[in-house]
């Protein structure tokens, strides 16, 4: 095992999230089980005293959640010299066999939780609590899902032993290495580039719709949902290599180092929070024709469309810019 | 946001900080406790990161590939003829024999390392000694550094007495790599061991431009089996992984630090007094909700926990890079007789505030949640009938 | 304005010290006028104070709140009712000590986030119409019983309720103090409040300003002629 303080800090810090979680969950199967708002009695008062904590709980877990992603890259990142052939978080996460699969849980998890605290939120604001069962099944899902999370980050971070040889970026995100990456990556760059605009505007445009006509709420999740999974594939299919200047360079993790800026916490920071707002924008849809939650809805679908169109904005934003100062002419 | 959450956020944290002024004993031993978890953890942090820049740059100069000849598995002597085979090898630049060994010197009781060294070797006699040698080495004991002209006397392999001059010291900034070391010329360094002039201690060789140490390596080791090839990466990563261990090592005994801490926090979140429990019970009797309260007792916890965050890092940093760490040295540097004194260069970034914040104020936080819950959820009617 | 319908309020049910402190009462209290609750220690005055408040829930019974259903509601939004529509004055005034009076009074503010100079100048003024606009940088400690009472009146105010609760205010009151404080009553009333005071106090019960009695005795309320 290697005694990196990032190391502890990572275990730590999940093991306390998951236990958290798990408390959460223990008390949302009470609250299924017995939750009746028109009752007065014992029972029910300590249970609306007990939603408060699991709000509480909830939110400081998404903080964590939202947190050790980027730590974990960032020790990922810092690693890397530890590990013969790794430059980069690229690297050190091919070391074993739970690396990436720990990184693809982890993301999916902070969109998970996300939306879970989106949806409390409408929750919160209306009289009687209307979502409260909804939301505490959803809470019993993603338990499990941060539980497995925790698991395979802490296998992966202990099996790593130092001197073990792995692939850098330019092996591992590489046109010819024969995975379904390489695949995605020997896409005709005029092809990756026409579908990255299209899906932009596509998912700006629906978002426009939501914020103007308060309609069309799923198909906009939808579309910023898979906008989410195109973008992160033009990063590493041709976003990166303007960003490096190199036509071989796409990996998706050295843009997090000084030398570009830090851009890539910018990036990936948008990307997430537009996939989080617009997921959330569908998520909450279904409940607009409850009573209590009529006149809470639409407006906070109104703000979620806008938040998600202004981080789409910037991705876009600052892909165009990269594309214009960058050295490196694609012209060929 | 619009202004009436700011606003509300404002009023709240200042009731919140009006509200611990008054209650000063227990929050300011808090404060304490949390500042110094945080101080010994982020010195822990702090001279791990910075040793470790240090070794790497201090290494960025060590050759690119150490020969050096096995016997029976321990570094022996390599023939010279190696050095003319090697360097025949395709992508092999130079190869330049090195002279260099451990002698113990009775007198002082520390292991020096000796050198021979070219420029030194038309100088018969004279030596440059390194600032741990001068402060160890004290003839006729009286507490004096060794200077220019002073004489040790060095006890060769076969008995005799080869005193050496030093003719110069190196510079204190260059302590770390040179404290021990005592640079001679090469007919006194054969003496002192009795090496002959055919054999050296180990061959440096240097790889051409572009070229592949690894590759150069697995040749080297084909054509001479008995020798081993030392990569410069290698020796960057046992280090770093060895600081890394150490600090982590360090990290985890400290983690003894961390559970006072917390059964602290816990004790004090717990412990409402009557007063603090009036006082809650009339807030919420005059109309704050439950989650006004549970935002009191945030930015309670934030306030505490900025404090302590910024006391203990700003004293961790005075005390790694201003007072030179005086309580890890001998962990952190190992043991032995020579120890150099240096002042290690401040390195902090991003990334060590977020592991110190992930290793205390989570743990503060996670702790105090239900306390905070449950002090929140107090029943206004309580009040009532008091 | 308020109505209550068969309201029952149980502390500790299924305990061995399980107790009803309300048994099925029933009652309605018409705006801008002003009712006193009679009755001795123990006969559930406080308690229904505390439900018509809206800080305590009934075990079961309907609660009517200027046209809006309310016993079914959530805590969190009783506290939400509770704060536009009710200003609470209580027995002990239960002031927050170590800070001002001014502070005192604009604490039930806070949350709604309000400009602070708005929110002070109105404080002041509310300080100013009880004669206290000397004391309102005085800590709560350094004022007499009187000046707190007229603290805690003000601090109801802050957030212009149409309701006034207040629960035995004369307790700690000699008797001219009292016959201040149900002045003060009176002219809120004419400002077009509502208001209730629970006390078996004479000075109150009888006071010119009050409108209708209401008595109580274990729990329930004794009509007039004595017939629960």
């Amino acid at each position: 095992m290697m005694f990196h303080p990032g190391i502890l800090a990572l275990l730590l810090g999940s093991g306390l999230t998951a236990g958290m979680l798990c408390y959460s969950a223990y008390e949302g199967v009470r609250i299924i089980r017995g939750w009746d708002i028109r009752s007065g009695s014992e029972q029910q008062l300590e249970m609306e005293r007990r939603t408060y904590l699991v709000s509480t709980v909830m939110s400081y877990a998404m903080g964590f959640q939202l947190l050790s992603l980027f730590l974990f890259i960032y020790t990922a990142d810092s690693l890397s010299p530890l590990f013969v052939g790794a430059m980069c978080a690229a690297g050190s996460l091919k070391v074993n066999g739970f690396g990436y699969p720990t990184l693809i849980v982890k993301i999916v998890g902070c969109l998970l939780a996300g939306v879970w605290l989106i949806i409390n939120a409408a929750d919160n604001q209306a009289l009687d609590y209307p979502l409260i069962r909804i939301k505490y099944w959803l809470l019993l899902f993603i338990t499990p899902f941060i539980i497995v999370e925790t698991t395979l980050q802490a296998f992966y971070l202990l099996s790593l032993k130092p001197n073990i040889i792995t692939s850098c970026c330019a092996v591992l995100f590489n046109a010819d290495s024969g995975t379904i990456m390489s695949d995605l990556l020997a896409l005709p760059h005029a092809l990756s580039l026409a579908i990255f605009f299209t899906s932009a505007p596509i998912a700006m445009g629906l978002g426009l719709y939501v914020y103007l006509k308060e309609k069309g709420a799923v198909p906009f999740a939808i579309a910023t949902f898979c906008h989410f999974v195109i973008a992160i594939i033009a990063l590493i299919s041709f976003i990166s290599i303007y960003i490096y200047e190199l036509p071989t360079h796409h990996c998706p993790f050295c843009l997090l180092h000084q030398e570009y800026g830090y851009v890539g916490y910018v990036m990936y920071a948008a990307i997430l929070i537009g996939a989080v707002t617009g997921l959330g924008t569908g998520a909450i849809n279904p409940f607009r024709s409850i009573t209590t939650l009529r006149h809470i809805i639409p407006p906070m679908q109104r703000k979620l469309a806008l938040v998600s169109i202004v981080a789409t904005s910037v991705f876009v934003l600052i892909t165009v810019v990269a594309i214009f100062i960058s050295n490196l002419s694609m012209a060929a | 946001m619009n202004l009436s959450a700011i606003g509300k956020q404002r009023y709240i944290l200042d009731l919140a900080l009006s509200s611990m002024a008054r209650r000063k004993g227990k929050n300011i031993a808090l404060v304490m406790v949390y500042t110094f978890t945080l101080f010994m953890l982020a010195s822990v942090v702090f001279s791990v990161d910075s040793l470790k820049q240090e070794a790497a740059l201090t290494l960025q100069d060590t050759p690119e590939i150490t020969v050096q000849r096995q016997v029976a598995g321990r570094q022996d002597l390599i023939p010279l003829t190696y050095a003319e085979s090697i360097s025949r090898i395709k992508g092999v630049q130079s190869v330049e024999p090195r002279l260099w060994g451990y002698y113990y010197d009775a007198f002082s009781g520390a292991n020096y390392t000796l050198m021979a060294n070219t420029s030194l070797s038309d100088r018969t006699g004279d030596m440059v000694i390194g600032a741990g040698v001068a402060r160890r080495n004290d003839i006729g004991k009286t507490n004096r550094k060794l200077g220019k002209n002073d004489i040790i006397p060095f006890i060769t392999a076969d008995g005799a007495v080869l005193p050496l001059t030093v003719k110069g010291l190196f510079p204190p900034a260059s302590e770390l790599v040179t404290a021990d070391l005592v640079l001679m010329p090469e007919t006194d360094f054969r003496k002192i061991f009795t090496i002959h002039k055919d054999q050296a201690t180990d061959l440096v060789v240097k790889a051409g431009n572009g070229k592949d140490p690894v590759m150069i390596a697995g040749e080297i080791s084909r054509i001479h089996p008995d020798t081993r090839s030392i990569l410069r990466q290698d020796i960057l990563q046992t280090y770093q992984a060895v600081f890394d261990w150490r600090g982590g090592m360090i990290v985890m005994l400290l983690a003894g630090i961390l559970f006072p801490f917390v059964i602290l926090a816990w004790d004090k979140a717990t412990g409402l007094n009557a007063e603090e429990k009036r006082e809650i019970g009339i807030l919420k009797a005059v109309g704050w909700e439950t989650s006004d309260i549970l935002l009191m007792k945030f930015w309670e916890g934030a306030a505490i926990s900025l404090a302590a965050f910024f006391m203990g890092v700003l004293l961790a940093y005075g005390h790694i890079f201003l007072a030179s760490s005086i309580l890890f040295e001998s962990v952190l540097q190992g043991w032995s007789v020579l120890y150099p004194h240096f002042r290690l260069t401040p390195y902090v970034n991003g990334y060590q505030v977020a592991a110190l914040f992930f290793l205390t104020v989570i743990p503060y936080t996670v702790v105090t949640v239900v306390p905070s819950w449950r002090s929140a959820t107090i029943d206004p009617d309580s009040v009532m009938r008091i | 304005m308020i109505r209550l319908d068969n309201i029952r309020k149980v502390f500790n049910p299924g305990k061995p010290n399980e107790f009803v402190a309300i048994d099925g009462v029933n009652l309605t209290i018409d705006a801008h006028g002003a009712t006193a609750l009679k009755g001795p220690s123990g006969s559930g005055k406080t308690t229904l104070l505390s439900i018509l408040a809206c800080m305590a829930q009934p075990t079961s019974g309907g609660i009517t709140v200027q046209d809006r259903e309310i016993s079914s509601l959530s805590g969190q939004s009783l506290t939400g009712i509770r704060r536009k529509t009710f200003g609470v004055i209580f027995q002990q005034f239960h002031l927050i000590k170590g800070i001002t009076s001014l502070e005192n009074v604009m604490i039930p503010a806070y949350p709604l986030g309000e400009k602070f100079s708005t929110l002070q100048k109105r404080a002041m003024d509310l300080l100013d119409l009880l004669n206290l606009a000397g004391k309102a940088y005085s800590k709560v400690e350094w004022l007499s019983g009187g000046e707190a009472q007229r603290t805690a009146i003000a601090r109801a105010l802050i957030n212009n309720p149409a309701i006034i609760i207040a629960d035995e205010p004369t307790a700690h009151l000699d008797t001219r103090l009292s016959l201040e404080f149900m002045e003060i009553m009176r002219q809120l009333k004419k400002d077009g409040k509502t208001i209730i005071i629970a006390s078996h106090d004479p000075i109150v019960s009888e006071s010119g300003a009050i409108d209708r009695v209401v008595e109580m005795r274990d729990g329930r309320i004794v009509e007039p002629g004595g017939v629960a």
